[in-house]
């Protein structure tokens, strides 16, 4: 029999599930919904942040300098990736698109595997936020409930970027439409660039973050990529908000399964996600026409 | 891969076949290596019509791969039944009703919708594989013991032990696979595909329903895949629960990339590149784990330099050699900035010859001797938020009739054009046509039907040639919007190719039958933009600016061609060219602001006041003549 305790803390493990596919999956979409181009190295992204913040932190010992300099790695890879690849892509078919990324995304994984092997490595939590906590009905893992804070930060960082600055307003412009806003004499390239490094760098901070919760290993992205899509299917392409919602949605579904069988947790995503399509076929927060 | 020797490609696909395993083992091939080249060839030929030929990128095709092998390794190891073939067979019918079902869902949406949603299902598959059905598929383990190949034939059973005798019955299938699919793509269904990959949005106003047939492409990609899974379990002796794992999607994508999509072949070739350079890489150079990354690289580079894949680069290289003019590949995107190859044709233009006077097309449904309305409008409205596009239009058109329809800039012409062909739903009203009520009907249908349009901007299928897109809508009235005929040769259909030859003449592009679309002139486009909706021999043709980014000499000859067009036939024509338009029709609508203004015959039009105010008044825009 499943227990209260059991379920709130599974509610909560949801929580910050959900919280860290909302994250990652917002870089997916603002990438998409700003370029076109769907990037299914984005789970790469994700490993690699981990493994930048891990080496990052074997020679400093500092979890922040972990995260700064994980999270500064991923951008630049998305922006010499940008640079270097993707930009020669704007014009070719999404089939094409869709081949190099997921090529760009093997040669990630198995450098990696090269450089690190396939063993996974664990990163401690910060000092101070080990251990459990007592919350009055459950003891919980500190550390997740401090995730859950930085991600919110995150989250909440991202959304002021897009939605309270200049930079933002371009952004979100060049999401409903990026040949207006180059019309308008701003250089979209540029913000192409940026909004490629932004977003591979949400997912390089997820890597980081989460990895005093799931060790690190070189195929960590892939599982991370499925679930991503699916919330971003769920909550609508090129949304942001769409993304968060979808990430909490994916998130506690994940968890709540998971406590009667593990197995049955793709089902459940997948019957969500048909459900969405059905229903609503742009996603709960999408708009038509971004395709 | 057309040709004019009949089987050409076949006997040749034969004699390859023949003279591998006595020539690739020289090449350092193990034999184990080539019969493995031959699944994934196998497998690849369904996902190549999916993804070649349909356009439609599938990173799910392990679901379908593993359920197929899956399926037949257990009836096989834990049930009586012991037909080898049989069990096979089941398990590709079990695929194949697998990719019905997913394919309903899946192809919902397209594009990377699609992309997302057959990765997620792929991956559901693996999940319930290895959780919850583990007690069928034995998990993580998977299923051994599974019989050598063997054919029961009735009197006797042919068995398959050695790796040479496995290869002869691996080559055996995928010979059968090939002619299959050979039949398939040159098949009316095929061409019909083809057309969707190119052109989804004309391929369904052209009266083929798209969906059905993207359904036929999935469920077809996972029977070849299901099989194939029962031909690896047979050749492995055991059934692995990694055939069920994404990374068998992707590799399956990657061969074929590698070999060039769009040719049945480019899997084939892809496998045999991969698999070989894997021995090399683990077996020569000692690489180890290493080897995933080259390739992984290699594959990059191949993505964006040889975006044909090594057929494509053959092809291009003979062609180079013989002399022949090597053409860009035909840009399929439109671009993400700036001009679209239209816009930029448009500001150029080309003149053409003129055209001689043709015999022309029947209708359907002999609707002419008919007098009163074909096509009844009443109180049509279209807003699009707050902007109201058309409003309350009432608008009538008899049988046999020339009509004209002219306004500045914005009056609605083109939306009010899109309600008629049922492209989009009116906000309010009702359209009759042939007294049928069409409203809310879809585009598809309302072709079906005897409407339709040629449109402002050339919506052709490029990569194809002039015969093969006018045979595309000529398959539409002949075929109805949906028929099943996967394996006819579209040679052998009754009056198919006299419409098409009968079209082409009407539109003068007999001398460029067999140019590919992207080859061709502005002016030969926008001629062929007419003939694909007079290819479906409509009673009732609307036209959206026939005569734009023409050059005069080139107007002059289109006007001639609408002439002859009109003959018996109901036509509604849109322009800016007032003085081809007030030649051409017998009544003349004009609309402005999304209203009808007037309507009358073009000198009533002429000396209309409130129409030279409206033009010249200055309420709204110039025109753009």
């Amino acid at each position: 029999m499943i227990s209260w305790g059991n379920f709130i803390s599974q509610c909560f493990n949801g929580l910050v599930l959900g919280a860290l596919l909302a994250l990652i999956s917002s870089g997916l979409t603002i990438i998409y919904g700003t370029l076109g181009v769907l990037n299914l190295a984005h789970g790469a992204m994700f490993m690699l942040g981990g493994y930048a913040g891990w080496v990052a932190f074997t020679y400093t010992g500092s979890f922040i300098v972990a995260v700064i300099a994980g999270s500064l790695f991923v951008m630049l890879v998305g922006i010499v990736m940008e640079r270097g690849i993707i930009r020669y892509f704007y014009t070719r078919p999404h089939e094409d698109q869709l081949l190099v990324t997921f090529g760009l995304g093997i040669v990630f994984v198995e450098a990696v595997r090269f450089f690190f092997g396939s063993l996974s490595k664990m990163m401690p939590p910060p000092p101070g936020l080990g251990g459990i906590m007592n919350l009055g009905f459950m003891f919980y893992p500190t550390y997740r409930i401090a995730l859950l804070g930085i991600i919110a930060v995150a989250l909440l960082a991202l959304f002021i970027v897009l939605y309270k600055t200049r930079i933002g307003m371009i952004v979100r412009a060049g999401i409903e439409d990026a040949v207006m806003v180059d019309s308008l004499g701003i250089d979209v390239y540029k913000i192409f660039m940026l909004v490629f490094g932004i977003g591979a760098m949400a997912a390089g901070f997820a890597g980081i973050v989460n990895a005093p919760v799931v060790s690190i290993a070189p195929d960590i992205g892939e599982a991370i990529l499925v679930q991503t899509f699916v919330v971003v299917v769920i909550g609508g392409v090129g949304s942001f908000p769409g993304a968060i919602l979808g990430g909490l949605i994916a998130g506690e579904i994940i968890s709540i399964t998971s406590m009667f069988n593990p197995g049955y947790a793709y089902v459940m995503l997948f019957v969500a996600m048909t459900l969405v399509l059905v229903l609503r076929p742009y996603g709960l927060l999408g708009t038509a026409g971004r395709e | 891969m057309r040709t004019k020797t009949p089987f050409l490609v076949e006997i040749l696909t034969a004699i390859a076949l023949i003279a591998a395993p006595y020539v690739l083992p020289h090449l350092g091939f193990t034999p184990n290596t080539i019969n493995r080249i031959l699944i994934w060839g196998l497998f690849g030929l369904g996902f190549d019509i999916l993804f070649g030929y349909t356009g439609l990128l599938s990173f799910g095709q392990s679901a379908f791969f593993g359920t197929g092998g899956m399926f037949a390794a257990y009836l096989l190891t834990q049930t009586s039944f012991n037909y080898v073939m049989a069990s096979v067979f089941i398990g590709a019918a079990v695929a194949a009703a697998a990719g019905y079902l997913i394919g309903l869902i899946a192809l919902r949406r397209t594009g990377i919708y699609f992309a997302m949603i057959t990765v997620a299902i792929a991956e559901v598959f693996y999940f319930v594989e290895f959780n919850p059905l583990s007690d069928f598929t034995g998990g993580e383990n998977g299923l051994p013991g599974v019989p050598k190949p063997s054919i029961f034939l009735g009197f006797t059973t042919l068995r398959f032990n050695t790796d040479f005798e496995v290869y002869t019955f691996l080559a055996f299938w995928y010979f059968i696979g090939l002619v299959l699919a050979l039949r398939i793509v040159r098949s009316p269904v095929g061409a019909i595909l083809s057309a969707i990959r190119d052109n989804p949005l004309r391929a369904s106003a052209l009266g083929h329903n798209i969906h059905s047939y993207k359904l036929t492409a999935f469920v077809v990609a996972a029977a070849y895949a299901g099989f194939a899974g029962g031909l690896l379990g047979l050749m492995q002796g055991f059934m692995p629960p990694d055939a069920f794992m994404f990374d068998t999607s992707g590799q399956l994508i990657m061969q074929t990339a590698i070999g060039g999509a769009g040719t049945l072949f480019g899997p084939l070739v892809g496998a045999t590149v991969w698999l070989y350079l894997s021995d090399f890489f683990q077996n020569t150079l000692h690489l180890g784990a290493t080897w995933k990354l080259v390739l992984g690289i290699v594959f990059v580079l191949l993505v964006c330099f040889l975006r044909r894949g090594i057929i494509g680069a053959i092809v291009d290289l003979y062609d180079l050699v013989t002399g022949k003019k090597v053409k860009e590949t035909p840009e399929q995107a439109p671009m993400e900035l700036g001009l679209t190859p239209e816009e930029d044709e448009q500001r150029r233009g080309v003149s053409e010859v003129a055209p001689e006077p043709a015999p022309s097309l029947p209708q359907r449904r002999a609707t002419n001797d008919q007098s009163g309305p074909i096509l009844q409008a009443t109180g049509l409205t279209k807003n699009y938020g707050g902007v109201v596009a058309n409003s309350d239009i009432d608008f009538t058109v008899n049988h046999g009739e020339l009509r004209g329809i002219i306004g500045p800039n914005g009056a609605g012409k083109s939306t009010f054009f899109k309600m008629l062909t049922c492209e989009v739903p009116p906000s309010a009203g009702q359209i009759l046509f042939d007294g049928r009520d069409i409203t809310g009907m879809t585009v598809t249908d309302v072709c079906q039907l005897g409407l339709t349009k040629s449109y402002q901007i050339n919506q052709l299928f490029n990569r194809l040639t002039v015969r093969d897109n006018v045979m595309i809508a000529a398959l539409a009235e002949i075929r109805g919007k949906f028929k099943l005929d996967l394996f006819r040769n579209p040679n052998s259909i009754p009056g198919l190719t006299e419409q098409v030859d009968r079209t082409m003449a009407l539109v003068n592009l007999t001398a460029r039958a067999d140019a590919p679309v992207s080859e061709l002139a502005y002016g030969e486009k926008r001629r062929l933009e007419i003939g694909l909706a007079l290819a479906t021999s409509p009673s009732l043709l609307l036209l959206d600016e026939p005569l734009a980014g023409m050059s005069p000499a080139e107007r002059a000859e289109t006007v001639k061609l609408l002439k002859s067009i009109s003959q018996g036939r109901t036509m509604i024509v849109i322009d800016h060219d007032m003085d081809a338009l007030f030649e051409l029709a017998e009544r003349v609508t004009v609309l402005q602001e999304g209203r009808v203004l007037t309507e009358g015959t073009p000198d009533e039009i002429k000396s209309n006041k409130q129409v030279q105010d409206a033009y010249l008044g200055g309420v709204h825009g110039v025109i753009d003549a």
